[in-house]
């Protein structure tokens, strides 16, 4: 087990220096013209653009470039050109908001989603499964910007129900922490609920045509008994597996556009804001947390696999 | 008489009414793009950069403004000119609509094709060569599935917004829709690379392989003519939904303002321009959302019946759309 811990975490750091090195070329080598013009913004100054090609070293070689970048951004001294706040102070006010819309959000994709996709395989090939697939279908095809707008007018503005973005603290309010996150969790959540709902059914599905079902039928469990103690379990592992996955990605910027549209303020609104100015980076910050943060949530969720299932230490 | 298991699965897909239906309305809805330009100058007699923000139009025997004097357009008249209405600037939405769907469609497809090849390219030689080769696709791939795909989209689409792109002899402007095209392109490989890479893998052990190992078939005869056809299914079941979520993300980034530059339209950058205007003019984010649900709704129907017709135990395209 020490060894399989070992070796995850050294793939870890491989993976995340290249993360870092991906990043570094997307914003600085990539694209055409002056970088140090780029990481100015729109509108900026002669001399904004001079103090920058010093402070990240535009005019040394590529690998002190790299340093430097990374020094400035993981440092915690980048500051964003556009509005002079420093940007990791940013990131860290944006994170409990982002954590309460992917917490949120989470819990309502992963009951429905189990919900639904159990029904539609119980009842797979009848009416009521072929409804829950085109629902499903449907909340899959909903662009999240657009129905969270929507949402936030018809619901929040206009009947009044429920209060159309911004986000307060749960240590002010608990009540209205809730109820300000009811609207964004729930578009959030729609696109997932579709998807893991198709993925439970098909796992499902393939898990009752085991020989284990059938002997739990054939020892005498009762329908109800076979489905939660020995089919459900069984199915739920590649759900699990893609919740560890999209539960990063979300927490990781992935809820950029949730975010922007409700107005929460977190740290994908964050990056959101920073490309309507063009103001390279924030966006490179936030870019490497998320990606920092996956690699590192999927190699935890490696590491506690293993340590619940033996098997996947021999293999890997 | 025995079938080939293409044969089988038209009819399969020939059989499902419902996936059909939209795959159908797909088509229409591309053949509206093309149409853009003969609503354009034959129905509403505008083209889609027009603006009209004092002209007057007859509504009911009366003169009424195009864009109110506080701004408001007007809204859907249901007849030739301004048949959804106008935008702020006195532009006819569904026009802009028609025109905004050709870039939306052809940066989709575009994208999504550009996807297909470069992961049926990268799982061929990464599944076949194997060892060092498979070890640098892999490790790749990986690093840019760490990404969420809507950031990396996003943190592509800043980086070139303001440089354009220049790698050796290939420079393209800033704001150039190609740029879009590659960023979603790229965004999307490892989605589709990685269970191509796997088929083949498994493939490389079958009978027929080895038979042509034996005849001294080369790297390129053996990835061509015996690998790829066998790969033909997966591929068919990947590309509807891959269209649908390069659609979908090309609308996310000109919504975010790092896709299609205004004033050219798409679907993405018209719905941002309406929902700041959702009290008073509430059309101009419906209409554009409302195409872009049903030609992805209409992708993902679809894709679901190929998926069904060709490989029915298969979940693993669900696997394609991540935040």
């Amino acid at each position: 087990m020490t060894r399989f811990v070992v070796s995850r975490l050294a793939q870890m750091l491989v993976v995340l220096f290249a993360v870092s090195v991906l990043t570094f070329l997307i914003f600085n080598v990539i694209p055409a013209g002056d970088p140090a013009a780029r990481m100015a913004g729109k509108s900026p100054t002669p001399t904004q653009v001079e103090a920058i090609r010093a402070e990240w070293g535009f005019d040394e070689p590529l690998p002190v470039q790299y340093v430097k970048t990374m020094e400035q951004v993981l440092g915690g001294s980048a500051i964003s050109y556009f509005t002079q706040l420093n940007v990791r102070e940013e990131i860290v006010k944006g994170l409990p908001r982002t954590l309460s819309l992917a917490v949120g959000a989470a819990i309502l994709w992963m009951t429905m989603g189990i919900a639904l996709g159990l029904l539609g395989a119980l009842r797979a090939g009848r009416i009521s499964d072929r409804l829950i697939t085109f629902v499903a279908l449907a909340g899959v095809s909903l662009p999240v910007f657009w129905l969270g707008a929507l949402m936030a007018y018809y619901l929040g503005f206009k009947a009044g129900w429920f209060p159309n973005g911004g986000y307060v603290p749960f240590t002010e309010d608990p009540l209205d922490w809730a109820y300000h996150l009811v609207l964004p969790c729930t578009a959030l959540a729609i696109l997932f609920i579709g998807f893991y709902s198709r993925v439970l059914r098909s796992s499902v599905l393939d898990t009752m045509s085991e020989d284990f079902v059938r002997t739990a039928r054939a020892k005498g469990l009762s329908e109800r008994q076979v489905l939660v103690r020995h089919v459900l379990r069984n199915s739920l592992i590649p759900i699990v597996t893609l919740w560890g996955l999209d539960f990063g990605a979300v927490v990781a910027g992935g809820a950029i556009l949730t975010e922007t549209v409700f107005d929460l303020q977190g740290v994908g609104q964050y990056a959101a804001e920073s490309v309507g100015q063009l103001d390279v980076p924030p966006v490179l910050a936030v870019t490497l947390f998320g990606a920092f943060f996956i690699v590192v949530l999927n190699t935890v969720v490696d590491i506690v696999y293993a340590a619940l299932d033996p098997r996947i230490r021999v293999t890997t | 008489m025995g079938q080939s298991p293409w044969r089988l699965a038209l009819r399969r897909l020939r059989r499902d009414r419902v996936s059909l239906a939209f795959g159908a309305l797909f088509v229409v809805l591309v053949l509206g793009a093309l149409a853009a330009p003969l609503w354009a100058s034959a129905v509403a007699d505008r083209d889609p950069d027009r603006t009209n923000e004092t002209g007057q139009i007859e509504v009911d025997g009366s003169k009424v403004d195009v864009v109110s004097l506080d701004g408001v357009p007007i809204g859907p008249q249901w007849r030739g000119e301004y048949f959804l209405g106008a935008d702020s600037n006195g532009r006819d939405v569904m026009v802009r609509l028609l025109y905004g769907a050709r870039n939306s469609l052809l940066i989709g497809l575009a994208a999504a094709f550009l996807t297909t090849l470069l992961a049926t390219l990268v799982g061929l030689v990464a599944g076949y060569f194997g060892r060092w080769v498979d070890a640098l696709a892999r490790s790749t791939l990986d690093v840019i599935w760490a990404f969420p795909v809507i950031l990396l989209g996003v943190a592509l689409g800043t980086a070139l917004a303001v440089g354009g792109l220049k790698i050796g002899p290939l420079e393209l402007g800033a704001g150039s829709m190609t740029i879009s095209v590659l960023v979603i392109a790229i965004v999307y490989v490892p989605y589709m690379a990685r269970p191509i890479r796997g088929e083949v893998l498994a493939l490389r052990e079958r009978e027929f392989v080895e038979a042509a190992r034996a005849q001294g078939a080369g790297p390129l005869r053996m990835m061509a003519g015996e690998l790829l056809p066998n790969l033909t299914s997966t591929i068919v079941v990947f590309a509807p939904l891959m269209v649908a979520n390069a659609i979908l993300l090309e609308a996310a980034l000109s919504f975010l303002g790092v896709g299609v530059v205004p004033p050219d339209p798409s679907w993405g950058n018209m719905i941002d321009a309406g929902v700041e205007r959702l009290v008073t003019a509430p059309h101009l984010a419906i209409a554009p959302g409302l195409m872009l649900v049903l030609t992805v709704l209409a992708l993902n129907v679809f894709g679901d019946g190929v998926r069904d017709a060709f490989d029915p135990r298969s979940s693993a395209a669900w696997g394609t759309r991540r935040p």
